[in-house]
């Protein structure tokens, strides 16, 4: 990942930037209102910058999800190289004892010893959800762990 | 409204069609601005001299309604200009951009001040006047930013960091003219200045710390109740405020400050409509009462005045940005943008309406918002003119 900074733009919103591996700088300035605006700088006048994408809040959901989602699937391969681990997709089944509890009230990586890593909902994704993330069902949770725990996952998951 | 008309004239057919006519006309003003890429204001304040007294149509009968309604204008500017920042932004513009601010105040400040003492006003009228040139127009500033695609620039968090100095430097200015005006001898005018500061500091700190409250009161109902009560409460602040020898802009602002989260921007969405509405009229009927021939008498004083203001902002934007490594380019870009002056240049004049010199400083405020709310635009498009070192880069849009 790379560093991003943050700058406060008053009355307006956020501006946040990055500069890629090819050396271009990347800002984002993110409304109050939800709209998003892609800029990019001009290489040879840093002051200068032309903005490339007006998104609105939904177009920019959108787009975040279609670029997360090769990223989940990569560390999920990377994953899957280690011994031993296994990943799997777990999808919480209607009138599921899970569904509309917390990730921490299920206690699932201290009954399965396995992780959730991200949670796919209605065509998005929650990358890393936290413990207060309220599961619901017809989410598909994809987690990390043994082959054996993952198996007590879906038995959790999935009744 | 139809009640209010027909008790204040008795004619409502003809006020309506009064009405109506100047609507319509800033309406094709307002689009004439678009098309042109300039504010709406300077053409209202044309329009305002056409219709107005000494001008070539004179309304009798819907005066008195759009007399009003440039009341509520100013209220609806102040509330909105309030509006505009969260606390949490005013207090970092504070942190960070004191020294900025300051610099801002003096520079800018001093031209007006310097022009009114020059033309042998008042004091109370050139420290007016001062408060005309010194304060940028927000409302255009961001408009140019936006519509030459400056927002993600590296100047702009400058920028707008300045407008939020000034915005906040309002809530000491305002009450203090306010108090100016209201008293003319000295020692009830050094005790009537320090009871509207206490007032606005007490109103400030009661916004800040009850805010919340007062937000959250407020942010239950649907868009309609919460519009309701946000132009009631404006009214009824300014009213009271106005009570009080505190002026009834200032009370706007103030209930702008306390509104804070979802409902502030809630709040500015709903009531900028309303605003543009009554602002319009605000501007017309500013311009209503000089006389053309008025501002022709100080056109020398207003343009001279005009170089040097927008001068003195370029010299501003230079020292705010350099200061974050903007370069050139960059630099000439703040300045064009913090140059326009516009609606609370017009709004601080009106303050002093009525002063011996009011109808000077009125007079000289128009033409100095006139030409600087034009100029601005068009120096924008100027500067932002790629040098020969980057044009290579294909930086046109």
């Amino acid at each position: 990942m790379r560093k991003i900074t943050e700058v406060q733009l008053p009355g307006v919103g956020v501006r946040y930037e990055f500069t890629s591996a090819r050396g271009e700088r990347i800002a984002v300035v993110a409304h109050r209102g939800g709209r998003q605006d892609l800029s990019l700088y001009d290489r040879h006048d840093a002051d200068t910058c032309r903005t490339i994408l007006e998104l609105d809040s939904d177009d920019a959901a959108t787009l975040a999800s279609i670029l997360g989602v090769p990223q989940v699937a990569a560390s999920a391969s990377a994953m899957q190289r280690v011994e031993g681990l296994a990943l799997d997709w777990v999808t919480v089944t209607q009138g599921s004892t899970a569904a509309g509890s917390t990730i921490a009230e299920g206690g699932y990586r201290s009954r399965t010893g396995t992780s959730i890593v991200a949670i796919l909902r209605d065509q998005q994704t929650i990358p890393a959800p936290g413990p207060d993330l309220v599961i619901e069902a017809g989410d598909v949770a994809v987690a990390v762990g043994t082959p054996e725990g993952l198996a007590q996952l879906r038995s959790l998951l999935a009744s | 409204m139809i009640s209010v008309l027909a008790a204040t004239t008795g004619n409502t057919p003809l006020a309506f069609i009064e009405l109506g006519v100047v609507a319509i006309g800033l309406a094709l003003l307002a689009r004439l601005a678009d098309r042109l890429g300039i504010p709406p204001v300077p053409l209202y304040l044309l329009a305002g001299l056409a219709v107005g007294d000494g001008g070539f149509v004179t309304f009798d009968v819907s005066e008195d309604f759009i007399s009003r309604a440039s009341d509520i204008g100013v209220l609806l500017l102040l509330l909105t200009l309030g509006l505009e920042y969260t606390g949490d932004e005013l207090k970092a513009g504070l942190r960070s951009g004191a020294v900025t601010g300051i610099a801002d105040a003096v520079l800018n400040f001093l031209p007006g001040f310097a022009c009114g003492l020059l033309l042998g006003w008042e004091v109370v009228a050139a420290i007016l006047l001062g408060g005309a040139t010194w304060v940028s127009s927000s409302g255009v500033v961001s408009k140019l930013i936006n519509d030459f695609d400056w927002m993600a620039n590296r100047e702009t968090p400058a920028v707008l960091n300045l407008l939020v100095i000034e915005d906040l430097a309002m809530a000491v200015y305002l009450p203090v003219v306010g108090a100016l005006v209201a008293k003319q001898a000295f020692g009830p005018t050094a005790l009537s200045v320090l009871g509207a500061l206490c007032a606005v500091a007490v109103i400030l700190a009661l916004a800040l710390r009850f805010g919340d409250h007062l937000s959250r009161a407020l942010s239950g109902g649907s868009d309609e109740a919460l519009l309701l009560s946000v132009f009631g409460l404006t009214l009824l602040v300014g009213g009271l405020a106005e009570q009080v020898h505190v002026s009834a802009a200032i009370g706007a602002f103030l209930v702008g400050l306390a509104l804070s989260g979802p409902v502030q921007h809630r709040a500015g969405a709903l009531v900028a409509p309303l605003r543009d509405l009554f602002a319009a009229t605000f501007f017309l009927f500013f311009s209503f009462q000089l006389l053309p021939s008025d501002l022709v008498s100080v056109a020398w004083p207003a343009l001279a005045l005009t170089v040097v203001a927008v001068a003195t902002k370029f010299l501003t934007a230079r020292l705010a940005t350099k200061r974050i490594g903007v370069g050139q380019r960059g630099q000439r870009r703040a300045g064009a943008a913090l140059a326009a002056r516009g609606e609370f240049s017009i709004v601080i004049a009106s303050l002093g309406a009525r002063l011996v010199d009011g109808g000077d400083l009125s007079s000289v405020s128009a033409a100095f918002v006139l030409v600087t709310a034009i100029v601005s635009p068009l120096l924008a498009k100027f500067v932002d003119r790629p040098s020969r070192s980057s044009a290579r880069a294909g930086s046109e849009r």
